[in-house]
């Protein structure tokens, strides 16, 4: 059985030649997962195999750094760097902040 | 979704971080913020050291691979050790490299034309090119540059004769590559300065020759 | 650690399709190449995955294959190659 990742040799159509500058957020969950594996909180290979692993279609739905972001969350809890309460509790008070994402913001 | 989406072209050196354009909080937008705060609140990570990851990642471009490019076209030398070892040839260039992975540099030659394509995942030289282009980690690219590779270089405007032989180079572990492409010609003689310049990023993962 | 193939020896890659994070893509699974290097040591990345040691470190190849013995219609030139890293327990002769 072939992992949802494992796709050379499967048929596709052209390669859209399309590229976008990535943004901060982004930029962050990459350096996020530099820090966390040079201070060996997290190995490239947890954040692979959590994205190979991702439910459904997420593989396809997310993009990349979406994927990157749940698999980290995931990896993170799993190790019990992080708790799903805390998490949980941060999201909530994320959503409650009145100016949103650029509220403590670095 | 994305607002910035443009056509491809060569982005010839990264830019600065800037506020992100969208500020639609979406749930992984939150996710990422909700993780990094827990992770500086734990003291595990500071926000200096994020904002410096970004800047030292945001530093790293297609630039670095072009210097290394275009000193082993016009030291022979150098080009030897750079092929024996593409790690130790790129910190000779003074491009500092991680602990972790290892450089191949592949060389084209009239004889053999290289693609390199992660087929798992995207694994790609960010030390000497940068963060990878959209494209290198779409499906399209990662199924079919392993199986078509002269169909997918015909899209990039890349039409190699039968009697060049294809190499596909497919990262699977700890190696990453960096195609050497061949040195245009009439540019005989320019220095390393003006070869650097013309050596684009799609050469050096083998979808185009110079 | 002495390893078990050498350069230039032909080696099959195991089949099988076991679950986990495994760094062998489907597509070479059963297929014969030739080692072009041997890269050296590495942590195994299947128990990498699993926040393991990946200990001891197992010898990692490049093979190279020829595109016709892995596509039934490959259409490309007959030298055509792909140059895979593969780890030594993925390996027989």
């Amino acid at each position: 059985m072939r992992g949802v990742h494992d796709i050379g040799g499967l048929q596709a159509g052209p390669v859209e030649r399309v590229e976008h500058d990535y943004q901060l957020w982004e930029k962050r969950v990459d350096a996020l997962m530099v820090l966390l594996s040079r201070k060996r909180r997290l190995t490239v290979d947890e954040l692979r195999k959590g994205i190979e692993s991702l439910p459904g279609d997420a593989y396809d739905r997310l993009t990349y750094y979406e994927r990157w972001i749940e698999s980290i969350a995931q990896a993170l809890i799993h190790r019990g760097t992080i708790t799903i309460e805390e998490l949980r509790g941060k999201l909530a008070e994320i959503e409650g902040r009145p100016d949103g994402p650029k509220a403590k913001a670095p | 979704m994305d607002d910035n989406i443009r056509h491809a072209h060569d982005i010839p050196n990264a830019h600065a971080p800037r506020p992100d354009h969208d500020d639609t909080l979406t749930h992984h937008k939150m996710l990422e913020i909700a993780v990094r705060e827990l992770l500086v609140e734990k003291g595990i990570v500071t926000a200096d050291e994020v904002r410096e990851a970004v800047e030292r990642m945001d530093a790293r471009g297609p630039h670095l691979g072009a210097r290394i490019v275009a000193k082993a076209w016009t030291d022979p030398a150098f080009k030897a050790r750079l092929l024996k070892d593409g790690t130790a040839g790129a910190e000779e260039a003074g491009v500092q490299m991680d602990q972790v992975t290892r450089l191949i540099v592949v060389e084209n030659t009239p004889e053999v034309h290289n693609l390199v394509v992660c087929t798992l995942c995207s694994c790609y030289p960010r030390m000497v090119l940068g963060i990878p282009p959209d494209w290198y980690k779409s499906r399209a690219y990662r199924s079919r540059a392993v199986r078509e590779p002269r169909n997918v270089l015909a899209e990039f405007g890349t039409h190699l004769p039968a009697k060049v032989t294809v190499r596909v180079h497919d990262s699977t572990a700890d190696m990453r590559y960096l195609v050497l492409p061949m040195q245009p010609k009439g540019t005989e003689g320019f220095d390393e300065a003006r070869l650097a310049a013309l050596v684009t990023r799609d050469s050096m993962i083998g979808v185009t020759t110079l | 650690m002495t390893p078990r193939f050498a350069v230039g020896s032909t080696v099959s890659v195991r089949h099988g399709n076991p679950p986990g994070h495994i760094r062998t893509p489907y597509y070479i699974r059963g297929k014969k190449g030739v080692v072009e290097r041997i890269c050296g040591e590495f942590r195994n990345p299947e128990e990498l995955a699993y926040g393991r040691s990946g200990e001891p470190k197992q010898v990692l190849y490049r093979v190279r294959f020829a595109q016709k013995d892995l596509w039934p219609s490959y259409g490309g030139a007959g030298g055509d190659t792909v140059d895979i890293e593969l780890y030594e327990h993925w390996l027989e002769p």
